[in-house]
């Protein structure tokens, strides 16, 4: 008898021990409010991206369904769309630009205009699907922020097919009131001078960390670049392309006085805002 | 393992049973320490000031700020830092900058779970009583506040320190978290309208001695009026959106408590899905539904289309009045695009003139605690630095802040600073210095919303409600007694914000079926105990029958 008590006790004990390990799928609720903040906290975080997760899945499957049955637009019926409408559009991935709490931000393109999807629900596993030139459709609202014009609120599902854009050459039509139609397009521009903008001391500089001067390395980069006489600001989009991209580096090679040939991303902000993918010094 | 059993139950019984205690203590020991060791965290002692601060010590303390993308303010930082240094020599600040409240949050919670917080950082309340959550994790400051030599004013201190009684009441009593101050108040905003009083006029209406939420409503609406051609009629652009709100968690915020409806209470439980939510959130959604409002998220910064004669309340915080109006000094649009147009700053609108309540903000500082009494005190001692008129006074000037001490309020060079309101110098900006009024004026009624762990969720959940409701009404989807029920729900769930009300409440949520493991554990410990009880009977009946 007091070994059968003795090995019920030991078990019990075992399980006991057992219990207490972290258990993915019930920590949430075995953990109670003594944790420490860090651990709170790395609950909140794990937990609502598994959340999310499972909401974005949920949001894809119901978006398949929504998807198919919405009407696929070609661009010009989205661009023709009005502002807050729902849409259904079909391009080509041309660039990731970051994934973050089971969200993207992607530019994508097709033969006839681009589009740039602003915070669309995605798992991680399917943000590494998204290679560049892979087509998806995408399910969301037309909307503008700042004059971008962007799909918000969009859930996306891969098919098949694959394309990669070309840049096309718009250094003529900057300051154009057609630059517009451009709009989030791979686009280059040629033959440009790099001109001086001000750091935070007010010393002439080639490049600035943030807009005003106040960013460290790892920030956005802003340069000023002009042609025909007019000086614009392109950037160096730090989710786009980071400290370790060669964009980046080039970019703080920069001299003032520099001509140089530029590719990117006709982002818009307030007016043209290149984000600018790569850089040429001739 | 058999044999030594068996030796055991050979032994003489006082040593058998002094050796069966050893074992069982040995056995038991490792498992409560595992057990333990489940939930365990690494604590630091609480702190007690210094009698003395060692100062033939070098300490090297780090401070993690904030600027508003604002190099000026780098500066300031920088030069309070050099300043210090040089009244403190053994005392070395690395300072590391960001332009985020929530980075700082992040950093610092990933470093709280790795014992290598910053010593001092730049933050807000809410966000404190996260940190507060590990023992001793933040330094109470109320001992070192009221500490003859080193605290405020304190005789041992080599800068011109206020006293305690010099912090303005209102901002001290902000950074109480229970019944310790956790932090002290390094500037402080509030929320502003500035308005396009042009538009308003050519609308047919004169501003008011206190802005209203029906007016501010009644203008917006009648300037999304249209011409022919598609433009609107005020502006004679494709754009126009009249009413654009920066923050609209502040929004809910200061509506509700205009209103003196529920939000939170100061134990944590949340409030705020209530009857006065879904009437503001109804009213909201009639005017984002017509375009005559809408949100920072949606559109963009305020600013910019108030600079551009496309918006006519921008509400954003006092601290961002540089931006606001034709002469601001920092402008976000081309200068083909500005508007010319008189700029006036209000408070919020109200729905109650006579009892105005706006927000109080700004960013605080507080103090980590370590293992060296004497690190924590160097911290104190530059925490405190950041509250003399030199700090407070500079960076004030950057933006709509207005200094935290009376101090620094009353001084000379402040008044002088408050009298020279220019639309050419970008130091005495109007605009910037009217905000600043604004909150100098109105800080009896200013207020802050209960902080509790969990408190920068419902804040975020707050401000989602006016975001999803603004969206759906632009996006004409039917708002009806069932998608309150699903915002709500969706409220609850994204932000856990039902989590926190099962904490304050008592209602625990169902967590659904017990695990299995836990099953079988309650399983055998009731067999045990069973076994225990036949066990004792068996005994019993056998000593009696013998």
């Amino acid at each position: 008898m007091k070994k059968c008590i003795i090995a019920v006790l030991s078990l019990s004990m075992l399980l006991a021990m057992t219990g207490c390990k972290k258990d993915e799928t019930t920590k949430a609720a075995d953990e109670s409010t003594t944790t420490t903040a860090a651990e709170s906290t790395e609950e909140v975080t794990e937990d609502t991206a598994e959340q999310s997760s499972e909401e974005s899945a949920e949001a894809s499957s119901e978006d398949t369904s929504a998807s198919e049955a919405a009407a696929v637009m070609s661009y010009a019926d989205y661009a023709a769309a009005e502002l807050d409408a729902e849409v259904t559009i079909e391009a080509y991935v041309q660039a990731k630009q970051s994934w973050w709490d089971n969200t993207a931000t992607v530019y994508l393109q097709d033969e006839d205009g681009a589009y740039f999807c602003y915070s669309m629900a995605c798992s991680e596993e399917d943000y590494a699907k998204l290679t560049d030139g892979q087509k998806i459709r995408v399910h969301g609202f037309k909307s503008e922020w700042s004059g971008e014009v962007e799909i918000v609120d969009a859930t996306f599902e891969i098919i098949d097919g694959t394309w990669t854009a070309t840049p096309v050459d718009v250094t003529a039509e900057l300051g154009t009131d057609g630059l517009v139609d451009k709009q989030n397009q791979l686009v280059s521009f040629t033959g440009m001078k790099v001109e001086a903008s001000k750091d935070a001391n007010g010393n002439d500089v080639a490049f600035l960390y943030k807009w005003d001067g106040s960013g460290k390395e790892g920030d956005d980069l802003y340069f000023n670049v002009s042609v025909n006489g007019q000086t614009y600001s392109f950037t160096v989009e730090s989710y786009l392309c980071d400290k370790d991209s060669e964009v980046y580096k080039a970019v703080k090679e920069l001299k003032i006085g520099d001509t140089v040939d530029m590719e990117g991303f006709l982002y818009w902000y307030e007016g043209a805002n290149p984000h600018i993918t790569k850089v040429t010094v001739k | 393992m058999k044999k030594f059993i068996t030796t055991i139950r050979h032994m003489h019984f006082p040593t058998a049973k002094a050796l069966s205690l050893i074992l069982s203590v040995l056995f038991l020991l490792p498992c409560c320490l595992s057990l333990v060791s489940c939930h365990g965290a690494k604590n630091l002692n609480a702190f007690d000031v210094p009698d003395e601060f060692d100062t033939s010590r070098t300490y090297e303390i780090t401070f993690w700020a904030k600027n508003d993308t604002n190099a000026t303010q780098k500066n300031i930082y920088n030069k309070a830092v050099e300043d210090f240094q040089a009244l403190y020599p053994n005392i070395h600040v690395n300072i590391r900058f960001y332009t985020d409240y929530g980075q700082i949050y992040n950093d610092v919670i990933t470093n709280i779970a790795t014992g290598t917080t910053p010593n001092i950082c730049i933050t807000y309340p809410d966000h404190i009583a996260t940190y507060m959550t590990g023992d001793n994790v933040v330094v109470p400051l109320d001992s070192l506040m009221k500490d003859k030599k080193y605290g405020l004013g304190g005789s041992e201190v080599r800068f011109d320190s206020p006293s305690s009684d010099e912090l303005i009441p209102q901002y001290i009593e902000e950074c109480r978290i229970g019944n310790d101050h956790f932090a002290l108040p390094f500037m402080r905003s509030t929320e502003a309208c500035y308005v396009n009083k042009d538009y308003v006029e050519k609308l047919g209406f004169t501003l008011p001695e206190v802005l209203t939420w029906d007016f501010v409503w009644e203008v917006s609406e009648a300037a999304t009026k249209k011409n022919a051609d598609g433009t609107y009629a005020i502006n004679g652009q494709k754009t126009m959106i009249p009413f654009i709100y920066k923050s609209s968690d502040n929004m809910m915020i200061q509506m509700l408590a205009q209103k003196n409806a529920d939000y939170s209470t100061p134990a944590g439980d949340v409030l705020i899905f209530n009857d006065t939510t879904r009437e503001l959130l109804d009213e909201i959604s009639t005017h984002a539904a017509t375009g005559a409002f809408s949100t920072f998220k949606i559109s963009s910064y305020p600013a910019n289309f108030l600079n551009a004669g496309q918006c006519i309340f921008a509400i954003d915080s006092t601290a961002g009045a540089t931006w606001m109006g034709s002469h601001a000094p920092n402008i976000d649009i081309s200068e083909d695009k500005l508007v010319d147009f008189e700029t006036v700053v209000y408070p919020v609108p109200q729905f109650d003139p006579d009892d105005p309540k706006m927000i109080s903000q700004g960013p605080s500082i507080c103090l980590f605690n370590k293992e060296d009494s004497g690190e924590v005190l160097a911290s104190w001692l530059f925490a405190s630095y950041l509250l003399s008129n030199d700090v407070q006074l500079s960076y004030c000037q950057t933006e709509g802040y207005v200094p935290v001490t009376s101090k620094a309020r009353e001084s000379e060079a402040y008044l002088d600073y408050l009298s020279q309101k220019s639309e050419t110098d970008a130091l005495h900006y109007r605009v910037k210095i009217e905000a600043c009024e604004l909150l100098i004026n109105n800080t009896e009624y200013t207020f802050v919303t209960p902080v509790f762990n969990g408190s920068a969720s419902l804040r975020n959940a707050a401000g989602d409600l006016i975001e999803n409701v603004t969206k759906s009404s632009r996006r004409k989807q039917t708002i009806d007694d069932e998608y309150y029920e699903k915002l709500y729900s969706d409220m609850r769930t994204l932000y856990r914000l039902d989590q926190i009300e099962s904490k304050t409440t008592g209602n625990i949520k169902d967590l659904g079926k017990m695990p299995k493991t836990a099953v079988i554990l309650l399983v055998s410990l009731c067999v045990s105990w069973v076994l225990i009880g036949a066990y004792v009977v068996y005994r019993t009946i056998r000593k009696k029958k013998a």
